[in-house]
């Protein structure tokens, strides 16, 4: 199994609305992937539909290997922490980890409860009383006491102040380098997901506008500054992401798997933030199809 | 998922239990002393000729309690329906929770079935209880009433509540899946729940089994209304009776001809203005009038109560189906 996650000309409509459509696109095993984009991308929908709490309109897409779960086999396999990390607010720690062992065969007991510990929750307090950080460690735990083999969080950090949003990410990589399980991390903050992701989707209006290897994305990417020239006239192998112009000077975001050798320009990398920002903001350009793959 | 299920519903139940026991004690400490007043008044009036005042006494006992068992027998569907049923899917939707059950290694299938289960079985539980303890208290009451098959008394005796709590609660959960939000829920559902029982008391029980008809000589006995204005107008004769069939619910009753004529013509001159009562009944038995009664006896109380049960456990069955189908299929 190559891929954790594999959609075909996937769609899922809400009576009139289309929340995804004709979306494709592959994610391999063994990453951290970030599934990045804009408010009502698409993200949330997508990653529903790989948990199977949503059914597609059309179009196919396959986790793990196989249909989305359904079956308590399947859905073992699979570990979810949803969008503000719903919890039972009554319930009360112990009672949430009574919960993940009643209802998954695979509970690690272990590791859950050790988690716990390790972040100083209390077992008696109830869930409602916990703050927002302590609620999505919750969850977290939940999700990998589970032993899924493929972890899915929709925005986990969304809410969290920054203290809390570290603390968080650094428990999931902990959790990543301890268990071997791939992760889809879904956010609309680049910053969040370049701490911990090594593989990065953007998706805009449905649309994968950029995916790969984060290594490979920011080194086949690459800022050129110098005096003012029209794009159109760079060598073929480089591809304009971005261009802005002052009246002397051109900045460019380029993607070249060759070296830029042009002296009129200044090279710098390309941090991740501005490289995701850049395919972003090219959508809306009728006449571009924009879609790239960028593999090893 | 049953220690889920328990662990969620883990008050309700002890409070359901409380208020049970409450009741049972009320009802241990006062029923025999109510057993023991019949057997020795209401049961040999007969001898003594004084069966009404009896009876008045005995059914002025414990009016506190009779008022309260009335009055919990009335609601308690209803509040099933409202609290344990509304807020069983719709505050998980609420609260988003669904999406964190749902991702767990129980499919949605198990999981709303066995909430439907266990709670709807708990609904019927507490509801059967309650009537058992309701129906065994109230019998010296209900043996000098007007029968157990008075509308008034008929849905709170028996395994009839059973039914209707079951009604009730898939009603609440039904209205909660759909509606996703509690509280509107809980409104709808009420309204519907009281809108079909009193449709069906109204409209459905009395034919659930076809009724008797009496037909007969005019019983002067039964007669409580004499007077003008009957079918012919204004100086036309209008007698109304009022049968008196032992614990028989009486659907409708009329006075007809010796013919099988609904007009009965003229007042009589002996029903005049300036005429005594006894001299307008002897008139009036003179006519040889016919009397038609439609009626359920009291003997088919067990028979409505198992039909009444059936139908409502069936609509309870379609509703919980649904709600299974929804979830497993339409819910997101």
């Amino acid at each position: 199994m190559t891929t954790v996650l594999q959609t075909r000309g996937l769609g899922k409509r809400y009576r009139r609305r289309w929340a995804l459509s004709d979306c494709t696109l592959e994610i391999p095993a063994g990453r951290i992937a970030g599934l990045v984009g804009p408010n009502g991308a698409g993200k949330t929908t997508l990653l529903h539909l790989a948990t199977g709490l949503l059914r597609p309109t059309t179009g196919t897409i396959e986790v793990l290997g196989g249909p989305p779960p359904a079956r308590p086999a399947q859905l073992a396999r699979v570990g979810f922490v949803a969008q503000d990390t719903p919890t039972y607010a009554h319930l009360t720690v112990a009672d949430h980890l009574r919960l993940g062992a009643h209802l998954n065969p695979g509970w690690d007991a272990a590791t859950a409860r050790d988690r716990i510990e390790h972040l100083g929750l209390d077992p008696g307090q109830r869930a409602g009383k916990l703050s927002g950080g302590q609620r999505a460690q919750l969850a977290l735990t939940l999700a990998i006491a589970k032993r899924p083999e493929l972890l899915i969080l929709d925005e986990p950090v969304a809410s969290l102040d920054p203290l809390a949003r570290r603390e968080f990410l650094r428990g999931l990589m902990e959790t990543v380098v301890d268990q071997e399980l791939s992760v889809v991390l879904s956010s609309h903050l680049v910053a969040d997901l370049e701490r911990v992701c090594d593989y990065l989707i953007v998706l805009v209006g449905s649309r994968v506008q950029l995916a790969g290897e984060v290594d490979r994305l920011l080194a086949t990417h690459h800022l050129l500054t110098g005096p003012r020239r029209n794009p159109g006239t760079l060598p073929a192998s480089q591809h304009v992401i971005s261009a802005s112009h002052t009246d002397r000077q051109t900045t460019l975001i380029v993607r070249t798997d060759a070296a830029v050798h042009d002296p009129a320009w200044t090279v710098s990398p390309v941090g991740l933030e501005d490289l995701v920002l850049a395919y972003m903001s090219q959508t809306g350009q009728p006449g571009r199809r924009p879609v790239l793959e960028v593999q090893r | 998922m049953i220690w889920l299920t328990w662990r969620q519903f883990r008050v309700q139940t002890l409070v359901a239990a409380g208020a049970l026991a409450l009741l049972a004690l009320a009802f241990a400490v006062t029923g025999p002393q109510l057993v023991h007043l019949y057997d020795t008044t209401v049961a040999t009036c007969r001898a003594q000729h004084d069966c009404q005042i009896a009876m008045n006494a005995l059914g002025s006992k414990d009016n506190l309690l009779q008022d309260l068992a009335r009055l919990v027998m009335l609601v308690v569907p209803a509040l099933i329906g409202i609290f344990w049923g509304a807020p069983l899917i719709a505050r998980e939707l609420e609260a988003g929770t669904q999406r964190l059950a749902w991702t767990q290694s129980v499919t949605r299938g198990r999981w709303v079935a066995v909430k439907l289960g266990l709670v709807g079985l708990a609904s019927m539980a507490t509801a059967g209880l309650l009537s058992l303890m309701v129906t065994w208290w109230s019998s010296p009451f209900d043996r000098i009433g007007a029968g157990r098959l008075d509308p008034a008394i008929f849905g709170e005796r028996g395994i009839a509540p059973v039914g209707y709590a079951a009604f009730a609660f898939a009603l609440g959960v039904t209205a909660g899946m759909l509606i996703r939000r509690t509280v509107p829920a809980m409104a709808v559902t009420l309204a519907v729940f009281a809108a079909v029982q009193a449709a069906f008391e109204l409209r459905i029980r009395f034919h659930l089994i076809p009724p008797l008809r009496l037909e007969s000589a005019l019983n002067m006995n039964w007669v409580t209304q004499l007077g003008s204005g009957g079918p012919a107008g204004l100086g036309s004769l209008f007698v109304g009776i009022s049968p008196t069939l032992p614990g028989a619910w009486i659907g409708s009753s009329q006075v007809t001809t010796a013919a099988g004529q609904t007009n009965l013509g003229p007042m009589p001159p002996a029903c005049g203005p300036n005429s005594s009562y006894s001299s307008c009944i002897a008139a009036i038995s003179r006519m040889h009038l016919r009397q038609a009664v439609i009626y359920q006896p009291g003997s088919r109380f067990w028979a409505f109560q198992w039909y009444e049960t059936a139908i409502y456990l069936a609509l309870a069955a379609v509703l919980a189906g649904f709600c299974v189908w929804w979830v497993r299929r339409r819910l997101s």
